[in-house]
C-alpha cells in the first residue's frame, strides 16, 4: 500500500492513476450515500408539498428527542469512557493470560443484534434473572431487588456493554504500537508515572482516543435499538423519532426535517471532535509493534489487571455467556422443580422445517448468507478505506474532505437512508435483481469511518526511509507493498477488517430497513422465530444468536490468523 | 490478506448475489411475518405455470409504505397484509384494482368485503390480552372480565402493554379502549391505568418474552397485550407436550380487538389476470386452510378448516372491539400523539 505512497510521493503531478484512490471512494459515497439521501429530501421537501409541520406538537416531539439524544448518548459516552480508557491501557501495555481470548471477546457484543442483547440481559437481570433469584434468596427479599428495564440505566449499561470494545480495539492498540521507550525516557528524566502518562502518552494517545470516544458518541447519539428495546415507552432519541414519524405516521416532512437536524448536530461533534485532535500536538512517531507489552511490575499493576479484567469480564463477557445459557436452557421438568436442565435440544431443534414452511431459513442457509455479505463488506470497506487512508498521506487537503465525508453515514438516521435505497434503487423490477447488494454496501458505509480511522495514524507512520532502502535494494514496487508495507500495518489492517466484518455480521444501521428477498441471514432468522409466540421459537432464536456468535468469534479468529500466515509465507 | 481468498470471496459473493428472482414472476409484496407452506405455492405454480415470488417488505406500516413510495413504478402485483387500522391509508392513496373474487360470498360473518372491492380480506385476528394461568390461580386472583376491571388496584403492575407508536397489537389495544370509551373519554382511562402501574414497553417482542410471566421470559407481569391464538401457539410450540396451555386470553366485551388482513392487485401490474388468479387462490379453501398453523390467524373462507389446537386452546371474544375505518384514518395520529404524550411524561 505504501510502496504504492512512495511512488505518488515521488510523481505526484504526473500521473492520473493515482487519482483513482480518491475518485473510486467519492464515487462510491456518491452513488450511495448523496444520491439516496438526495431522493429522500427531494421526496420529503419538494413532492410532498408545502404541508406545514412548525405545530406546537411536532415542536415539542422534536425538542424533547433532541435534548434526549444528547441527554443519554453523553452519559453514555462518559460511562463508556471511564471503562474504556483503563482497558486500552490493560490491553495496551500488558501482557496477562487470557489477553487474546479476553480482547477477542470482549469485541462478541458488537454483533449481537439488540434483541438478543435485550433477551441476554433478561436471563441476567430481569425480574426473574438469575442475579435477582440470588439476591432475594440471599437476603431473603420478597421482591425483586434490580429493576433496570425501562430506565435511563439500561439504556447506558446496554451502550457501555456494545461500545467498549471501540475503545480497546482503536486507543488499545495505538497504545499497544506506542514505543515504550518513550515513557521510560521520561521516567529516567525524573517524571513521576502521573506526570509520564500526562505530558508524554497522553498527547501521543490523544487522536486516537478522540477518534474512539466520537465514534462511541455518534453510535450512542443515533442510537436506535437499544432505546426501543431497554428503555421503553417513555425515552426517545431523535433516530426512533424518525422511525416513528416515517413507518407509523408517513410524515416524512418532519421525519426529514428532524433527519437534517440529526446529520448536523453529528457533523458538528464531529468538527469539533477535529479542532480538538488539531490542538494537540502529535508528532508522528515510529512505531514499535513488539515489546512494548510487558508483565506487571508493581504491586498496583498487579492489582490492577486483575480488577479490570473482573469489570470487563462482568460488563462484557457474562451477558453474553447468559445468552449462551439461555440458549442451553430447557425449563425443569416435573420433578426437578429447582434444577437448571441444559440441553442441545433447541439447537436440534431450528434444523426441522416442521411445517413445510416457505419461509423456514436452514441454519447453513442463513450463515452462509450472513457470512458472503460480511466478506464482501468488508473487502469493500478495508479496500476503500485504505485508498481513503492513502489520499491523507498523498494530498492532507483530498484526504481531510473524504475523512469529513465518510463520517456522514454514521450520523444519518439508518430509517432514513434506508428510505433513500428504496427510493433510489427499487424503482424498477430490473434493479430490484440487484437490491440484494445493497445490504453489504450499506454495511461497508457504516464500517468506512472505523476502517479509515484505524489504518490512517498507521500509514501516516510508515517511515520513507525503508522505502528508500527497498527501492535501492531492487525491490519491485508490488513486492515492497506485500512484503514490507503490508507488514508494517498488518495489525491496524487486521483491526479494521474485524470492525467491518463485525459490523456486517450483526447489520447495523440502514439494513434493518431494507427488506431482502429469498436472501435471509442469521439475523433475520432471529426475528422470525421471535416474532411467534411459544417456549420453542424463543429457544430456537436463542440457538440461532449463538450460531451467530460463534460464526463471528470464527470470523475474527480466522482473520487475526491472517497475518501468522502472512509471516509463514 | 491473502490474493487467492480475495479473488475466492469476490467470485463466490458475485455468483451468490446473481441468482436472483426471475423478472416474469409474480411478485407479492408482504409484511415480514407472512408464512405458508410451501406445497400450497407450489401448487398455484404448477396448475398455472408462474413462479411466485415474495417481496417481505417489514412490517404492516413499512410495508405499505414501500406501496405508497413505489407507486408509480410498482415492484410488485400483489400486496397482501395492510390491516385494518391502515385500510383507509392504502385505499385513499388509490393504489389497487378492484376486482371482486368469487368467494367473497362464503366469508365468514366475523369480516365483511370493502365498499368497492379494491382490497379483500384474506384473514382475521383478535389481540387480546393473555394471561398467565399459573399466576391467577397461585394468588388466587379472579380475573378481569372488562377494561374498567383492569383499573382494580388489585391488578396494579400486573399488565404490560405495547407503545401503539411502535407497535401494531399495541395500537389495536388502544383502539379497543376507544371503541369502549370513545375519543374523548379513552384518554382518562389510560390516565387511571397508568396509575395503576401499566407497564409500556416498545414491541411485542419485549412485551411478550422479556415482560410477561407466562412464556420463555419469566418476567415480572402475568397479564400481556397479545394475540388471542396466543395461547394455542403455546401448545404448539412447547417445550413438552401439554394437554393445557399456560395461558389463556381475556375475551370480555371490548376488550379485544378485530383485526383483518387484506390483499388487493396492485396499479400498474403487467399481469393483471394471473394476479387475480392468485387472490382467487388466496381465497380457496386450501390456501385458507393453511393460514391457521402459519400465521396464528384466523381464515375468512367458512369451508376452510380451523385446526383443532385453535378449537382447543384459543379463545374468540364474542364481543370484540370495532371502530370505523375512517375514524381510525382520520384521527389515527392524533390519537397516538395523545397517548404518547401521557407516557412521556
Amino acid at each position: 500500500m505504501a510502496g504504492v505512497i512512495h511512488k505518488l510521493n515521488q510523481k505526484k503531478n504526473n500521473s492520473w492513476l493515482f487519482h483513482l484512490f480518491w475518485i473510486l471512494p467519492a464515487l462510491f459515497l456518491l452513488v450511495f450515500y448523496f444520491y439516496p439521501i438526495l431522493r429522500v429530501v427531494q421526496r420529503s421537501f419538494i413532492e410532498e408539498g408545502r404541508i406545514s409541520v412548525l405545530n406546537t406538537a411536532n415542536l415539542k416531539t422534536g425538542w424533547r428527542a433532541i435534548q434526549f439524544s444528547f441527554k443519554q448518548a453523553l452519559l453514555s459516552t462518559l460511562a463508556t469512557l471511564l471503562l474504556g480508557f483503563p482497558a486500552a491501557y490493560l490491553f495496551g501495555r500488558f501482557r496477562f493470560p487470557g489477553r487474546k481470548l479476553l480482547r477477542l471477546l470482549s469485541t462478541l457484543p458488537f454483533i449481537l443484534p439488540t434483541v438478543v442483547v435485550a433477551a441476554g440481559f433478561n436471563a441476567l437481570l430481569g425480574m426473574n434473572g438469575w442475579i435477582n433469584n440470588i439476591l432475594m434468596r440471599l437476603f431473603d427479599l420478597s421482591e425483586a431487588p434490580i429493576q433496570m428495564f425501562g430506565t435511563l440505566g439500561a439504556i447506558i449499561l446496554a451502550h457501555v456493554f456494545y461500545n467498549t470494545s471501540i475503545f480497546i480495539r482503536i486507543a488499545g492498540t495505538a497504545w499497544e504500537r506506542l514505543d515504550r521507550n518513550i515513557e521510560d525516557a521520561a521516567r529516567v528524566l525524573s517524571a513521576s508515572p502521573w506526570q509520564s502518562l500526562r505530558k508524554v502518552t497522553l498527547p501521543l494517545l490523544m487522536p486516537s482516543i478522540i477518534s474512539a470516544t466520537l465514534l462511541v458518541f455518534l453510535f450512542d447519539f443515533t442510537s436506535f435499538g437499544v432505546i426501543l428495546l431497554m428503555g421503553g415507552a417513555q425515552f426517545a432519541t431523535i433516530e426512533v423519532e424518525i422511525y416513528i414519524q416515517t413507518t407509523q405516521f408517513l410524515n416524512l416532512r418532519l421525519a426529514g426535517m428532524l433527519s437534517l437536524l440529526q446529520l448536523v448536530f453529528s457533523m458538528s461533534i464531529t468538527a469539533l471532535g477535529r479542532r480538538i485532535d488539531k490542538m494537540s500536538f502529535t508528532p508522528v512517531i515510529p512505531v514499535v509493534d513488539e515489546g512494548n507489552l510487558r508483565k506487571p511490575d508493581n504491586l498496583w499493576k498487579r492489582v490492577f489487571i486483575p480488577i479490570m479484567v473482573f469489570m470487563l469480564v462482568a460488563v462484557m463477557v457474562v451477558p453474553v455467556l447468559a445468552l449462551v445459557l439461555r440458549a442451553l436452557m430447557v425449563p425443569p421438568g416435573e420433578n426437578a422443580a429447582d434444577g437448571l436442565r441444559l440441553s442441545l435440544r433447541n439447537f436440534q431443534r431450528i434444523f426441522i422445517n416442521q411445517r413445510d414452511a416457505l419461509f423456514f431459513v436452514p441454519p447453513f442457509i442463513a450463515l452462509r448468507n450472513s457470512i458472503l455479505f460480511a466478506s464482501t463488506a468488508t473487502m469493500l470497506a478495508v479496500v476503500l478505506g485504505g485508498f481513503i487512508a492513502i489520499t491523507t498521506r498523498w494530498s492532507k487537503k483530498i484526504g481531510d474532505v473524504l475523512d469529513t465525508l465518510i463520517m456522514l453515514p454514521l450520523g444519518t438516521s439508518a430509517v432514513t437512508l434506508g428510505l433513500g435505497y428504496l427510493l433510489a434503487f427499487s424503482g424498477s423490477r430490473t434493479l430490484i435483481k440487484y437490491y440484494p447488494l445493497l445490504i453489504p454496501i450499506a454495511h461497508a458505509l457504516i464500517a468506512l469511518p472505523f476502517v479509515v480511522r484505524i489504518l490512517q495514524p498507521a500509514i501516516q507512520s510508515i517511515p520513507e526511509q525503508q522505502h528508500y532502502a527497498a527501492v535501492m535494494l531492487g525491490v519491485a514496487p508490488r513486492k515492497l507493498w506485500w512484503k514490507v508495507d503490508v507488514p508494517m500495518i498488518k495489525k491496524p489492517l487486521i483491526t479494521s477488517a474485524i470492525y467491518a466484518f463485525a459490523i456486517s455480521l450483526g447489520e447495523f444501521g440502514a439494513t434493518t430497513f431494507l427488506s431482502r428477498p429469498e436472501i435471509p441471514t442469521l439475523p433475520v432468522a432471529i426475528f422470525r422465530y421471535l416474532g411467534l409466540p411459544g417456549m420453542e421459537n424463543y429457544g430456537k432464536a436463542m440457538a440461532m444468536a449463538v450460531i451467530l456468535l460463534c460464526a463471528c468469534a470464527a470470523g475474527f479468529i480466522f482473520i487475526e490468523n491472517l497475518q501468522e500466515t502472512q509471516e509463514n509465507q | 490478506m491473502n490474493k487467492k481468498n480475495v479473488l475466492l470471496m469476490i467470485l463466490s459473493a458475485l455468483v451468490f448475489l446473481s441468482c436472483s428472482p426471475e423478472a416474469n414472476a409474480l411478485v407479492v409484496m408482504t409484511h415480514d411475518s407472512f408464512a405458508i407452506s410451501e406445497p400450497v405455492i407450489t401448487a398455484f405454480e404448477e396448475q398455472y405455470n408462474v413462479d411466485v415470488n415474495f417481496l417481505p417488505s417489514g412490517d404492516a406500516g413499512s410495508t405499505l409504505n414501500r406501496a405508497i413510495l413505489s407507486k408509480d413504478a410498482p415492484v410488485a402485483d400483489i400486496l397482501y397484509g395492510v390491516d385494518n387500522t391502515f385500510l383507509s391509508r392504502a385505499l385513499e392513496e388509490d393504489l389497487f384494482i378492484s376486482f371482486t373474487p368469487a368467494a367473497l360470498s362464503d366469508l365468514v360473518n366475523e369480516v365483511v368485503p370493502v365498499d368497492g372491492n379494491q382490497m379483500v380480506p384474506i384473514d382475521y385476528g383478535d389481540v387480546c390480552i393473555n394471561y398467565d394461568r399459573a399466576y391467577f390461580e397461585d394468588a388466587d386472583l379472579p380475573l378481569p372480565q372488562s377494561l374498567d376491571n383492569l383499573l382494580d388496584s388489585a391488578y396494579a403492575g400486573l399488565l404490560v402493554v405495547e407503545n401503539p407508536a411502535t407497535s401494531s397489537p399495541g395500537l389495536a389495544f388502544m383502539l379497543a379502549t376507544i371503541a369502549e370509551y370513545g375519543p374523548n373519554g379513552y384518554l382518562a382511562y389510560w390516565q387511571d391505568l397508568k396509575a395503576n402501574e401499566v407497564v409500556v414497553v416498545n414491541d411485542w417482542e419485549t412485551a411478550y418474552y422479556t415482560n410477561f410471566s407466562g412464556s420463555a421470559g419469566q418476567g415480572g407481569q402475568p397479564m400481556v397485550v397479545s394475540y388471542g391464538t396466543s395461547p394455542a401457539a403455546e401448545v404448539i410450540f412447547a417445550e413438552e407436550e401439554l394437554d393445557n396451555s399456560p395461558t389463556a386470553s381475556l375475551v370480555g366485551p371490548n376488550m379485544c380487538f378485530r383485526q383483518v388482513e387484506y390483499a388487493g392487485i396492485l396499479q400498474g401490474t403487467q399481469q393483471p389476470d394471473m394476479a387475480k388468479h392468485f387472490i382467487d387462490y388466496m381465497l380457496s379453501p386450501e390456501f385458507q386452510s393453511d393460514i391457521p398453523m402459519n400465521m396464528f390467524v384466523y381464515p375468512v373462507n367458512r369451508h376452510a378448516e380451523i385446526p383443532p389446537v385453535f378449537l382447543e386452546h384459543a379463545q374468540v371474544p364474542e364481543q370484540p372491539a370495532m371502530v370505523d375505518t375512517d375514524l381510525v384514518a382520520e384521527n389515527r395520529e392524533s390519537w397516538i400523539a395523545a397517548w404518547r404524550e401521557l407516557f412521556t411524561n
